[in-house]
């Protein structure tokens, strides 16, 4: 008998227990998307996504999702490479700055945006003047969009780098490259896959949020929905297949999301930091 | 031997950051600190420093209105709930997963993480559509006399699937790393399997717990996509703080959500203490 | 510290360092060290975990910076010149092989980081990959990736790396440190070999005194970031400057003792004090298998035998002297018939080293 505890004859049990709980409380929500969708046949579902709303809706999202995401991933590798490759004092509290946005609630993460550039913000009135539109404009959706997923690239690099070391970048160093060199060649194609698996989470994130952006779009038909704020207007207009087609676009999204970091975890599992590898 | 030892004698460190070989610090540090610096550290100084506009007395006449108390009392409330009983469903979730192997075991390990992945308002719309009184497990439960959706009962059960893939997650790589020879060697020492369990593998695994149950507590908190079609947003019943944010930014009183912002960014962080003390603590027992 | 003699200031003097310290925060990792290295020379850093010999090398690849100090190579100011100009081989502790890059893109890296003017041409540079892959032995693996290789390969790849760029100066950290011991003892031979056909002042650190006895033409030795002897592997086993160097190079008995008038007293045994030996309380080492035995009631240190073990080609005596327990090496064949358990016999170390006592 093997020694550690597996309890064989429990193991059917166990398998029934876990496969319940996974389909009712997440496989259940996601085939109900889809079900819900084409419950009016396919030229129903079609129709309301060819809409032109939901078109400007789906533009609007890959359009955040293209400008906030490149930025983060950008902030990402600074982050990683000042934190993990240096030591600096005042390092642990800028992890928990880099952290933050995680611990907070994705309303609170539009609030604060309101309350900076809002009609009543702190600069509300100076661009008002200039006649800048911040908030209930692509650049609302931007700031909220960039908050929420702040984090995402950074979380994880710094640990995968910090786990990696210095010793490449120093040998790449002592054999003459320069310090661009030696990042583009030697540390860019070691984090690659954890910059990928980052930025796939990151864009996830990006294109499905709601709460943060919800706050500062004032949901402007064809104008600042993005493609889950569209969902909610649907919704609250009753309708419902609408909203649900437009979900499924959103949930295939999540699927595909969830496909790829899968691969990534099999394929590259040595690439990518310690709490990734299954 | 005299002024050359002396003028080499090793200086005094005083810079922050300790010197290295690689280049790019000034440039990486710069434009992380900037970077933060716009896009949290402002914002949440407009967060911590707005409410006092409204003076003392006003922040907490906004604060005791019997709406906020009630949506906080939901939105803390419901948290701890599913956060503590996503503890033993995440438990179970990664012991399977981890201890036995069976066709799909991988498909199904992927699926965990389908809550991460899947947008808030997606969720948050199926979750209403299945738990509605007319819906495929509203109905059955309707008939028990239960009111899932439109209740704080939608509510826990939004909370319950944003925060089960946090406890698994955290639980299963110990699990996985959990050194076999500890339980042979208490095997050998004559200990059943309950006491193996209990004296062995939960040391373990309590703080792992603990951490998911921070995670899925914190999450859960300032969840809204998944809990607001599902909540059915009754003043004083069925309110979640952060709806009160925007039912408040909606009336221009950017000061009274901002008290609330920040009320509950205040007892996330307290709980979040908390919750670290209690780990320091089995930390510490786990040491001795 | 006769620091410079007037013959190593001649022109193959290769390194020279001077007065160099080192702290980490408050933790002094060098202490003013000077010493300097011939040209074409193995030289050996060694000490304990803690001594200063890693942060040494590291400072002379340009890793780390002194506090204060100099570092001269050829006579140039090596300080001022920033890692990727020094045109060191630095072969690191675990290697630090790029892990996405073969074997052969490995060694290239070098030679294709250069200046367009000073790059060689895509064929040279397979040139010499090939060779180097040959001098290494590897020519099979070129194609492979580090983690497809055992420890010794990668060890080997490494210095290929480091010798592509054909270096002024060649610098080991723990060349062996993470390998077993049979690969061990091949690659040392191996590695003094390429040395001598290479022909690069070469430095390598390393916490082994067998190692760095075996392979270096000379030996510093370092302890708490101060160098305590700089020397040939004969002088510094055959005279250690201090206890600590002595303890430090192989096993070592020590037993207190005073030195009067040219004579060395160590309990109830009198015998001539070596030259050079301080005046007054003293400690003797010696090493246990450099010692005479003689009958009971002859010259020599009383010892009352307890055990006496065979070990292969050794006897291994464990015995009191001075109630002290003392473990002696003999070897088989000469070993006195008095020598067995329950015995007394008398013991004289042939080459006793004495250090003021304190």
């Amino acid at each position: 008998m093997n020694p550690t505890i597996r309890l064989p004859g429990l193991a059917p049990l166990f398998l029934v227990l876990t496969l319940t709980i996974l389909g009712v409380l997440i496989v259940l929500p996601l085939g109900v998307v889809f079900a819900s969708a084409l419950s009016q046949g396919l030229a129903a579902y079609i129709e309301p996504l060819t809409h032109p709303d939901a078109l400007a809706a789906i533009r609007l999202t890959l359009t955040v999702a293209a400008i906030s995401v490149p930025l983060n991933a950008i902030f990402g590798v600074a982050a990683a490479w000042a934190i993990a490759r240096f030591e600096f004092k005042g390092k642990s509290l800028l992890v928990t700055f880099i952290d933050l946005p995680f611990s907070m609630s994705p309303v609170v993460s539009g609030l604060v945006w309101v309350l900076l550039f809002g009609a009543q913000g702190w600069f509300g009135p100076w661009l008002q003047d200039h006649n800048i539109k911040i908030i209930f404009a692509t650049s609302g959706l931007v700031l909220a969009t960039v908050l929420v997923t702040l984090p995402f690239v950074a979380r994880e690099l710094i640990p995968l780098m910090q786990d990696q070391g210095a010793d490449e970048e120093a040998a790449a160093l002592t054999l003459g490259a320069g310090g661009f060199t030696t990042f583009w060649r030697v540390t860019l194609p070691n984090i690659k896959w954890a910059l990928l698996y980052g930025v796939l989470l990151c864009n996830a994130r990006a294109m499905g949020e709601f709460g943060a952006v919800s706050v500062v779009s004032g949901s402007v038909r064809g104008l600042t929905t993005t493609l889950p704020l569209h969902v909610e207007v649907l919704y609250n207009d009753y309708e419902f297949v609408g909203a649900f087609a437009a979900a499924s676009i959103l949930a295939g999204l999540g699927l595909v999301t969830l496909v790829l970091k899968s691969v990534l975890e099999w394929r590259h599992s040595g690439e990518l930091s310690a709490s990734r590898r299954h | 031997m005299t002024a050359a030892t002396l003028a080499s004698a090793p200086k005094p460190r005083t810079a922050w950051v300790q010197p290295s070989i690689l280049p790019g610090f000034p440039l990486a540090m710069g434009w992380t600190l900037t970077w933060l610096g716009l896009i949290v550290v402002l914002p949440l100084t407009a967060l911590v420093i707005r409410p006092w506009e409204l003076g003392l007395a006003g922040v907490w006449e906004s604060l005791t209105e019997p709406r906020v108390l009630a949506a906080l009392r939901l939105s803390f409330g419901a948290a701890l709930l599913a956060a503590l009983t996503n503890v033993p469903l995440g438990l179970l979730v990664a012991w399977t997963l981890t201890r036995y192997e069976f066709p799909g075991r991988r498909i199904v390990d992927a699926f965990v993480d389908l809550p991460f992945a899947l947008p808030t308002a997606v969720a948050g719309i199926a979750l209403t559509a299945i738990y509605a009184p007319t819906g495929l497990l509203g109905e059955p439960l309707a008939k028990l006399g239960i009111k899932a959706a439109y209740s704080p009962i939608g509510v826990y059960i939004a909370l319950l699937f944003i925060g089960l893939p946090f406890v698994v997650r955290t639980v299963q790589p110990v699990l996985q790393d959990l050194d076999i020879e500890v339980e042979e060697a208490a095997t050998t020492l004559g200990a059943t399997t309950l006491q193996r369990f209990s004296h062995v593998v939960m040391p373990a695994v309590a703080p792992a717990l603990i951490s998911g149950f921070s995670l899925a507590f914190a999450r859960a908190v300032g969840e809204y996509g998944s809990v607001i079609f599902i909540a059915g947003n009754m003043p004083l019943k069925s309110e979640i703080a952060p709806l009160l944010i925007v039912i408040r930014l909606e009336q221009y009183d950017y000061a009274g959500a901002a008290v609330v912002g920040l009320a509950m960014l205040a007892i996330s962080f307290g709980a979040l203490l908390a919750v670290n003390g209690l780990q320091l603590f089995l930390a510490g027992r786990g040491r001795r | 510290m006769n620091f410079q003699r007037a013959d190593d200031t001649s022109a193959n003097l290769a390194l020279e360092i001077k007065g160099v310290s080192k702290a980490y925060g408050r933790f002094p990792a060098l202490k003013d060290v000077s010493l300097q290295a011939r040209d074409k020379e193995f030289l050996a850093l060694l000490g304990p975990s803690g001594s200063g010999k890693t942060t040494l090398l590291r400072v002379l690849a340009g890793l780390e910076t002194p506090d204060a100090g100099e570092v001269r190579f050829g006579g140039e100011d090596f300080l001022s010149l920033p890692v990727r100009h020094r045109k060191v081989g630095m072969v690191f502790q675990h290697y630090a092989l790029f892990r996405h890059m073969t074997v052969a893109q490995n060694i290239a890296f070098g030679l294709t980081v250069r200046k367009r003017s000073e790059k060689p041409s895509k064929s040279e540079i397979a040139d010499r990959v090939h060779k180097l892959l040959q001098l290494v032995q590897l020519e099979d693996l070129g194609k492979r990736y580090p983690s497809q290789l055992s420890g010794g390969q990668r060890q080997r790849v490494a210095l290929a790396r480091a010798l592509a760029i054909e270096p002024r100066m060649l610098l080991l950290d723990e060349p062996f440190g993470a390998l077993d011991a049979q690969v061990r003892r091949e690659l040392r031979r191996w590695l003094r070999e390429l040395h001598d056909r290479a022909g690069v002042t070469t430095v390598f650190v390393t916490h082994d005194q067998e190692e760095a006895l075996d392979l270096a033409d000379r030996v510093a030795i370092l302890k708490d970031g101060q160098l305590i002897q700089l020397g040939s592997p004969n002088e510094v086993y055959e005279h250690p400057a201090t206890p600590f160097v002595f303890d430090f190079l192989g096993q070592a008995c020590r037993m207190p003792g005073v030195v009067e008038g040219g004579r060395l007293r160590i309990a109830d045994w009198d015998s001539e004090a070596p030259a050079g030996a301080p005046q007054g309380a003293v400690e003797v080492f010696f090493r246990p298998d450099e010692v005479t035995f003689a009958p009971a009631d002859g010259a020599g240190l009383s010892a009352d035998v307890k055990a006496v073990a065979q070990r292969g080609p050794d006897v291994r005596i464990d015995c009191r002297i001075e109630g002290q327990p003392v473990e002696l090496i003999g070897h088989g064949p000469t070993l006195p018939p008095g020598v067995s358990p329950g015995l007394s016999v008398r013991v004289r170390p042939t080459r006793p080293q004495v250090y003021a006592a304190g």
